[in-house]
């Protein structure tokens, strides 16, 4: 850990001047930032204290939606009665990361830029493009259990290890942020992208820019919908394969679908022409066999992990049915539902 | 004296943990808390290739930072021994034992390079990630099974190593076999990550005499090694591991925190406190990765004809470890016929070492999951299979065992989990949407015993103090040593002081093998006997003493008096009998070992443990998911001492066995010969959710022979068999036959 300067931040505006600056780096809930520096992956010269700003409740949207502070913490979002109610798909994923002691103290902006588990990434004596531009891509041809296959590009096969973020994709959440140019709104599809040449930019932000809030659409699902997760244990591990699903049923058929994968790629993975494939529907096995296609069109397993496309491809179908049955996924009881 | 408001307590009794309250309440110092005055922090830079010379190592700009007082390499070391052998302590394998900072050689990744000393931890770490290493790198190998073809048999073997003995003729046996099986079995290399880290707290006491505080199994073995290594005089060093927070083995051998922290101690004439990174604890000592291969044949109706097992497993380039992998089948189960190999393969990596039922975990584990493949080709029940193949001897060196409640242990285990309402073929099991299986397994280990000194002094107001250098890995020393001179001098647990984890108290032996409980435990029962003695004696001292005519055997301590057995009324107080004495306090001291006798013994009778692990696991078939969702081990460990604490280590084998079967491995990135998920957050061991309903049942198995108390120990069986029975449950479960372990989720849908 190299050695930095300690700011709190008196409101939004300081903070987003501050962090424009160079090898400056937010501290919220620090669960994610401060193992970083021990492990010499984020070597910030100062941190500026964004625990303190108001951004801190849950609140509601005029037009019915819900609008989650980003210094909320996962635990708060996740048992927060009107997220429980009406964003049952949100609370789920949130639950099935993570450990309790670790969603007490992560915040919701925090998660939406904690940075990829690649073992690359994490090991400086190792060559990684997102860490090191430039220096390769240790993963390609080499450890990737846990690493994409959609989605990736010759620099980097990393993938998002959010739960939260998953669901938010397909909730089709808004992110809210302010920095030194002003407030702006960015849509949750829109705010992580894919590495191509510049893996090291995980998301759309511009320097200085603070997540302020996530905004949820008043339209959510409260009945079929499920987040169901794939790991090498049964808790406390990142996700091989994730699918959030919403579905929106009306007299036995979908009438509108979300569906977005988690542990496949460097962002929630979302393809509308899939979900476009549902709408309008009846279930059954075969239409969610062309879905998991559709949505896996373009996957390509990296040596070690190439299980994870037949893998995703069977989570999406146990999702599809999980939801359309309108039996969601539980993350205490370990039984897949 | 007072009359006592607790009882003794009694061997046997599930008396909970005598340090539990300093535990919970932080008040337990572990390696790393010892408050120490002007203590230095060491900080480890790791090498980040595999194999070849440090060409040049690049610190000014780590030098520059204030509060850094020293970086040790290999070019700035003080002297230290020159020959292998000061190097080479208790269980040191055959070979060239890793040395720190020695020279410019790297011979495994995350070796260590460069020891950064400073005021603060803060400051060490940071100047540590500012030091630049440069590598001339060497062509390395830590891929296993490219290893395979440098597999060999090295001429000086291990001590600890036992041969396999072979019988019959295997070839006609499998020419003329009914059913017959092969497969080879693989495990992942597993790493034992305890939750302490390896710490050591030298304090430099001046007049090259230091008190080091280390993360061991046994300060003496540590206190020898440092003294052989730098040049300490022996008497002026003394190690204290009074708390361990877990081991599993890895704490035998004194791991190079130690080393290094002594080292930065002696050169800066200072003490200097070391703790080891969690990735740094993917650095050294490791179970070794296994392939054995397994063949068995049965004739018509079961019986086994002939078995043949090879096994392999991975070394260093510079140690010989070796472990006894291939004996276990053939002791276990009748049959005529009956060959098997050994040899190691070396890779570049550190040496391996013992980790929880070394060779028994790998061995008898992966040849009890060829068992269950047997039992279905001979259409056998599997625990019937394992019945009729029953031997009450050890059949590999043909000797009688000194007891064997193994079959006890299949009917009690198997009545506990509803066995006979299992049915034979795979798939045919069904929960909701899930398919069910249930597997069997048997478990053996080594029932061992070892010279061990305790001393022990009585005070006049009845406090007793127990002392020996035994350790506690979390196990319960503690609290059953107390509970032996509880129960043998009659004293509540309440004044019984255990101190332990100290090189300055009598001999023991590095705590492993499962023989702390057996010889430790024997070596305080001599001893509070033989303080009994003191104190009859003195007793018959008292001025017209109720005990005058008595013998020894006639009277029992108990409430802090000797009472008569025949009339209780008769009684004599501690307390008198050292008044009478003109004592103020007695003391005893007592060495138990073996002998000659039985040494004689040894030979002539096999000693082990058995268990019988039965799981039921219910499968996702479509997804891959794996549940264990009910374990029921039943051991045959001989004299429990504390169901309780024997019961804690029979659910913590089970967990790790679950962990063998179900979820670790270390990922090695074979171009670089580095692991990759250095971490627990990569390398999974079993959470909560993975754990269900754990039964464990100790069934009865007197036997005064194995040791003076007749205690096995019981820290290693539970591990071993368990992955099995998880396997074979997940054969049964899905019919799919899973040879290599862990069954990750990947394996399941392939």
């Amino acid at each position: 850990m190299n050695r930095f300067s300690y700011h709190r931040a008196g409101d939004v505006a300081e903070a987003a001047q501050m962090g424009a600056e160079a090898d400056t780096r937010f501290l919220a809930g620090g669960t994610n930032l401060v193992d970083l520096m021990k492990a010499n992956v984020e070597r910030p010269t100062r941190l500026v204290d964004i625990s303190r700003l108001p951004h801190n409740k849950i609140e509601e949207l005029p037009e019915g939606g819900l609008r989650l502070g980003a210094l909320v913490t996962n635990a708060d979002t996740a048992y927060d009665a009107r997220v429980e109610q009406r964003y049952p798909l949100l609370s789920s994923a949130i639950l099935a990361g993570a450990s309790p002691q670790l969603r007490n103290a992560a915040t919701n902006g925090g998660n939406l830029n904690q940075r990829t588990r690649c073992y690359y990434f994490y090991d400086t004596a190792t060559a990684c493009n997102k860490r090191e531009p430039g220096s390769g891509c240790g993963a390609i041809n080499g450890v990737n259990r846990i690493h994409a296959i959609l989605g990736t590009s010759e620099a980097c096969i990393a993938t998002h290890p959010s739960d939260m973020c998953v669901a938010l994709a397909a909730l089709e959440a808004e992110v809210r942020v302010e920095g030194p140019g002003g407030a702006r709104v960015i849509p949750f599809a829109d705010y992580h992208r894919l590495p191509g040449d510049e893996p090291s930019k995980d998301n759309t932000l511009q320097p200085g820019e603070i997540v302020t809030a996530i905004d949820l659409p008043a339209d959510s699902f409260t009945e079929n919908y499920t987040y169901l997760k794939l790991r090498d244990r049964l808790s406390y591990a990142f996700a091989l394969v994730s699918v959030a699903v919403g579905l929106t049923m009306e007299g036995g058929k979908i009438a509108k679908a979300r569906i977005a994968l988690g542990g496949v790629a460097h962002k929630p993975w979302r393809v509308p022409a899939a979900e476009a494939l549902l709408e309008g529907q009846a279930p059954s096995p075969e239409l969610f066999g062309r879905v998991a296609d559709a949505l896996l069109q373009g996957a390509v397993g990296q040596g070690t992990n190439d299980f994870k496309i037949d893998l995703a491809r069977r989570a999406i179908r146990r999702a599809l049915r999980q939801a359309a049955a309108g039996t969601p996924q539980s993350q205490t009881d370990k039984h897949v539902a | 004296m007072n009359t006592h408001v607790n009882p003794p307590a009694r061997i046997g009794e599930p008396l909970s943990r005598v340090d539990g309250r300093l535990k919970v309440t932080g008040h337990a110092r572990y390696a790393a808390e010892h408050p120490v005055a002007d203590l230095l922090y060491g900080w480890v830079v790791s090498s980040s290739i595999a194999k070849g010379r440090i060409t040049a190592i690049h610190e000014d700009a780590a030098r520059a930072v204030a509060g850094v007082v020293e970086i040790i390499t290999h070019k700035n070391r003080p002297d230290l021994a020159k020959a292998d052998s000061a190097y080479q302590e208790q269980v040191a394998p055959p070979g060239k034992p890793f040395r720190a900072l020695y020279d410019d050689e790297v011979q495994y990744s995350l070796q260590p390079v460069a020891l950064v000393v400073a005021q603060d931890l803060e400051t060490a770490r940071y100047a540590a990630s500012l030091i630049k290493v440069d590598y001339e790198a060497a062509k390395h190998n830590t891929d296993f099974r490219i290893a395979q073809g440098e597999r060999f048999m090295p001429r000086r073997k291990r001590a600890a190593y036992q041969p396999p003995k072979n019988r019959g003729d295997v070839d006609t046996a499998f020419a003329e076999a009914a059913h017959q099986i092969a497969g080879t079995y693989h495990l992942a290399t597993h790493v034992h990550n305890p939750m302490e880290m390896h710490a050591t707290t030298v304090v430099w006491e001046g007049d090259e005499r230091i008190t080091v505080y280390d993360k061991t199994q046994g300060s003496q073995n540590t206190q020898t090694y440092l003294a052989n290594v730098f040049g300490f005089k022996k008497e002026n060093i003394r190690v204290l591991n009074p708390f361990v927070g877990g081991a599993f083995g890895s704490g035998l051998r004194p791991q190079y925190q130690a080393y290094l922290a002594t080292m930065a101690a002696k050169m800066l004439e200072r003490s200097v406190r070391l703790v080891m990174t969690r990735p740094q604890m993917f650095s050294h000592v490791h179970r070794p990765e296994a392939l054995q291969a397994v063949s068995l044949a049965t004739d018509s109706q079961g019986h086994l004809t002939g078995m043949r097992t090879e096994a392999t497993t991975a070394t260093s380039r510079f140690e010989n470890y070796m472990e006894t992998v291939v004996n276990w089948g053939l002791m276990a189960y009748a049959c005529p016929n009956a060959e098997a190999d050994y040899t190691i393969a070396p890779v570049d990596s550190y040496t391996p070492g013992d980790m929880r039922a070394p060779g028994a975990a790998t061995g008898m584990t992966l040849f009890e999951i060829a068992m269950d493949e047997m039992a279905y080709e001979a259409n056998v029940d599997p625990l019937e299979f394992r019945l009729i193949n029953y031997s009450e001897k050890d059949a590999m060196h043909d000797t009688p065992y000194t007891s064997k409640a193994l079959k006890e242990a299949y009917a009690e285990g198997a009545a506990k989990f509803g066995w006979d309402s299992r049915s034979m073929a795979p798939r045919s099991m069904r929960d909701g949407s899930e398919l069910v299986g249930w597997g069997v397994a048997t478990g053996m280990w080594d029932a061992m015993f070892q010279k061990t000194s305790a001393r022990a002094r009585l005070s006049a107001n009845g406090d007793l103090l127990l002392e020996t250098a035994a350790s506690d890995i979390g196990t319960g020393t503690y609290t059953i040593l107390a509970q032996i001179a509880s129960d043998t001098l009659g004293i509540p647990v309440e004044q019984i002081s255990v101190k332990i984890g100290d090189s300055d108290l009598p001999m023991s032996p590095i705590e492993g093998g499962s023989w702390t409980a057996a010889s430790a435990g024997a070596a305080v029962e001599a001893t509070c006997q033989s303080l009994g003695k003191k104190l009859f004696e003195a007793a018959q001292k008292v001025k017209n003493s109720p005990l005058a005519d008595a013998k020894i055997d006639d009277v029992r301590f108990d409430y802090g008096r000797l009472l008569s057995k025949t009339d209780p009324d008769k009684s004599v107080s501690y307390g008198e009998a050292m008044a009478a004495a003109g004592e103020v306090s007695i003391e005893a001291e007592e060495t138990v070992s073996s002998g000659i006798s039985g040494m004689i013994s040894q030979m002539r009778k096999s000693r082990n443990t058995h268990s019988a692990v039965f799981a039921e696991v219910k499968v996702d078939e479509e997804l891959g998911v794996v549940r264990v969702t009910r374990v029921v081990c039943a051991v045959a460990a001989g004299r429990i001492i504390n169901p309780k604490t024997a019961r804690s280590q029979i659910l913590g084998g089970v967990v790790m066995g679950i962990g063998m079967g179900l979820h670790e491995e270390t990922f090695v990135d074979h171009r670089l010969g580095r692991i990759m998920n250095h971490d627990l957050a990569e390398y999974h061991v079993p959470a909560n959710a993975d754990i269900h309903d754990i039964e464990v049942i100790f069934v009865d198995e007197p036997d005064p022979e194995v040791t003076p108390m007749g205690v096995k120990g019981v820290g290693e069986i539970g591990i071993v068999g368990t992955a099995a029975a998880v396997a074979n449950a997940i054969f049964h479960a899905t019919g799919k036959r899973l040879r290599d372990l862990p069954i990750t989720i990947d394996k399941i849908l392939e």
